[in-house]
């Protein structure tokens, strides 16, 4: 790929003539026969494409800052304010509380998650290739995040629910899951892992397929336990795939609703009142639309600097295999 | 010798015994739903620990489906609302099919500009769209929204499928990667016998293609079908509403302080179902995508 891309650029480079003795050397070059026409072909080709980039992507973006600065009702047209959304979200008590839930959540869906997920994927690498296996593993997946949400409100229904029925017959005490300020976030956190996981562990364990089986055999013969295999070999080999899943994993952890929406609405008492919740309340319920952009573009802001560091984790992990 | 041997297949017991317990937790809630499903709700709170149906009825399905009277409804523990499932799931399936078709079929033709075609401008228009992928759906959801409602598309199939249906960044990217990783000698050969560009796109590329445009048709379809957030926003009107709409509003409409469980869980059976049969199926080719996705 990257040597059709250099030749791509050699010949671009290059003279008309040089060009055509290239293209007559080169049968399997793609770019070699007549691109007369290309340029007027590309554009109608990515002409949906760039339309849809423009218009519901670049300009909503822009349009999103601007609106940060502004005070917008969506009713009226919108009233340029400077800074004072951002003067009013340092001093607003319930976004940072939000911004410190969102964390808390994404710490603990995103941690649990891919601990569940790697184990599950290398278990499943060593034990057995059963499609059917993967298969209901991805399960939940499948379903929406309301579906999962009611269902698990149902489960973990403090008088009801199974869970607590169990816990109860165990000798435990019955839990508020959904219900109480402590376990708001831990449950929710619970049911996207629930979720999420089998998703997870599908991507992981694609890449645990690439490793070659030889070096497993060589480890084996070396007398190394399949712990130690599992730590030495495996793990670093997966790191460009584990580094993609925790971005992805944090990137969708921040921006968490519909789970909430369904199970807890942000409650109780803003216990688990997430930034997007917060957002959609602002917005929404009182149609504070500059407010609920400036909120937005700090969610990107924090959204940005892990894409930053996820550059970093994979330019590390690549010298780290390289090497 | 068999020490070692002793000792590897405890820890295949310990992995086996992990892999169970995880199997049980995914797959738990699928037959907690449906065991609810067939209950009866009085019958259910005296004995909310049996694992088979207390006091089986048809009730709970019949009351979701509008097929039940609201005094039978009412005396069964439920609120009189249903879910008219067909119109639901229609609307599900063209919010769900439109959407996937348009945006695969889009992003296939800027991949082969991008992969094929050589013309000015071309590195700099695929960096450009590249910058869309650090861009997160919440902050352009509500400039999105306030474009829809000036354009007049709110509770239109329109409006919900118009701004996810032209351009997908990953799309192109994904697709673009599997293009360049082609061997294009037939299509040169193609092309040298006189085809025009496009029939040679149609002809010879999108066939070669058409793994990875299964895998992201399968994945969109999946997103789609489950999306929630952004037909909230866009529709208030039950006509184009789609089906995780109408369970959010039946479970809203279940009473607060005694939640018809068998009601609600039959609602989110009716819901969770055509993904299911999707799921009975294409399995294999869904867990196929998955894994392809993420190692591309």
């Amino acid at each position: 790929m990257a040597v059709l891309e250099t030749t791509a650029r050699d010949q671009r480079a290059s003279g008309e003539a040089t060009r055509r003795r290239k293209s007559v050397r080169r049968t399997t070059n793609p770019y070699s026969p007549a691109h007369r026409g290309d340029g007027r072909l590309a554009w109608v080709l990515i002409a949906p494409a760039l339309v849809g980039f423009v218009v519901f992507a670049a300009y909503p973006t822009l349009r999103g800052i601007y609106l940060s600065f502004t005070d917008f009702a969506v009713l009226s047209p919108p009233e340029w304010i400077g800074l004072d959304n951002y003067r009013e979200l340092l001093h607003d008590d319930v976004f940072w509380s939000s911004l410190g839930v969102t964390v808390y959540f994404v710490l603990l869906s995103v941690s649990l998650s891919l601990v569940v997920s790697v184990a599950t994927a290398a278990v499943l690498h060593r034990l057995t290739s059963s499609t059917v296996i993967r298969g209901l593993i991805i399960l939940p997946f499948l379903i929406s995040a309301v579906v999962a949400g009611t269902v698990w409100w149902w489960m973990l229904d403090s008088q009801l629910g199974i869970v607590n029925i169990v816990i109860k017959a165990l000798g435990g005490d019955g839990i508020q899951f959904l219900t109480s300020r402590g376990w708001a976030i831990p449950s929710v956190a619970l049911i996207s892992v629930w979720k999420q996981m089998g998703y997870t562990a599908i991507i992981i364990f694609a890449g645990l397929q690439t490793i070659p089986p030889t070096i497993y055999e060589a480890g084996r013969v070396d007398g190394a336990s399949e712990l130690r295999m599992f730590r030495t070999l495996t793990l670093p080999l997966l790191r460009p795939i584990l580094a993609l899943v925790v971005v992805l994993n944090i990137i969708g952890a921040f921006q968490v609703f519909d789970i909430v929406q369904v199970t807890t609405k942000g409650g109780p008492a803003n216990a688990s009142n997430v930034l997007q919740m917060y957002i959609y309340s602002k917005a929404f319920g009182q149609f504070d639309f500059g407010y609920a952009a400036a909120m937005s573009l700090a969610l990107f802001v924090i959204l940005i600097a892990i894409t930053f560091l996820q550059m970093r984790l994979l330019r590390a992990s690549e010298s780290d295999t390289n090497a | 010798m068999t020490a070692t041997r002793r000792r590897f297949s405890m820890g295949r017991a310990a992995a086996w015994t992990y892999l169970v317990g995880v199997l049980f937790v995914t797959i738990f809630p699928f037959y907690w739903i449906l065991r609810t499903a067939l209950s009866d709700n009085y019958a259910l709170s005296a004995d909310p620990a049996s694992p088979l149906p207390v006091g089986f009825t048809w009730g709970p399905f019949k009351r979701v489906l509008g097929l039940a009277t609201t005094q039978e409804s009412i005396a069964e523990g439920g609120s009189g609302a249903s879910i008219e499932i067909g119109h639901f799931l229609v609307n599900s399936v063209v919010y769900a099919t439109v959407s996937t078709a348009l945006i695969v079929f889009f992003s296939t033709l800027a991949a082969y500009a991008f992969s094929r075609l050589h013309w000015r401008g071309r590195d700099f228009m695929f960096s450009l769209f590249l910058t869309a992928l650090m861009v997160p759906g919440i902050l352009t959801l509500l400039p999105n929204f306030v474009l829809v409602k000036e354009l007049g598309l709110l509770n239109t199939f329109a409006g919900m499928i118009l701004p996810g249906a032209l351009f997908s960044a990953f799309n192109i990217f994904f697709l673009r990667q599997f293009m360049l990783g082609l061997s294009t000698e037939t299509e040169e050969a193609a092309l040298l016998d006189g085809a025009g560009r496009l029939r040679v796109l149609f002809g010879i590329t999108l066939p070669m293609t058409s793994g990875p445009i299964i895998t992201l048709s399968i994945l969109g379809f999946i997103g789609m079908w489950n999306d929630y957030f952004w037909p909230l926003l866009v529709t208030s009107d039950e006509s184009v509403q789609p089906l995780t709409l109408a369970l959010a509003v039946f479970k809203q409409s279940s009473p607060q302080a005694q939640p018809d469980w068998a009601g609600l869980m039959a609602a989110t059976l009716v819901a969770a179902l055509p993904m299911l049969a999707l799921f009975m199926v294409f399995g294999r080719r869904i867990v196929n995508s998955i894994g392809f996705s993420g190692i591309k």
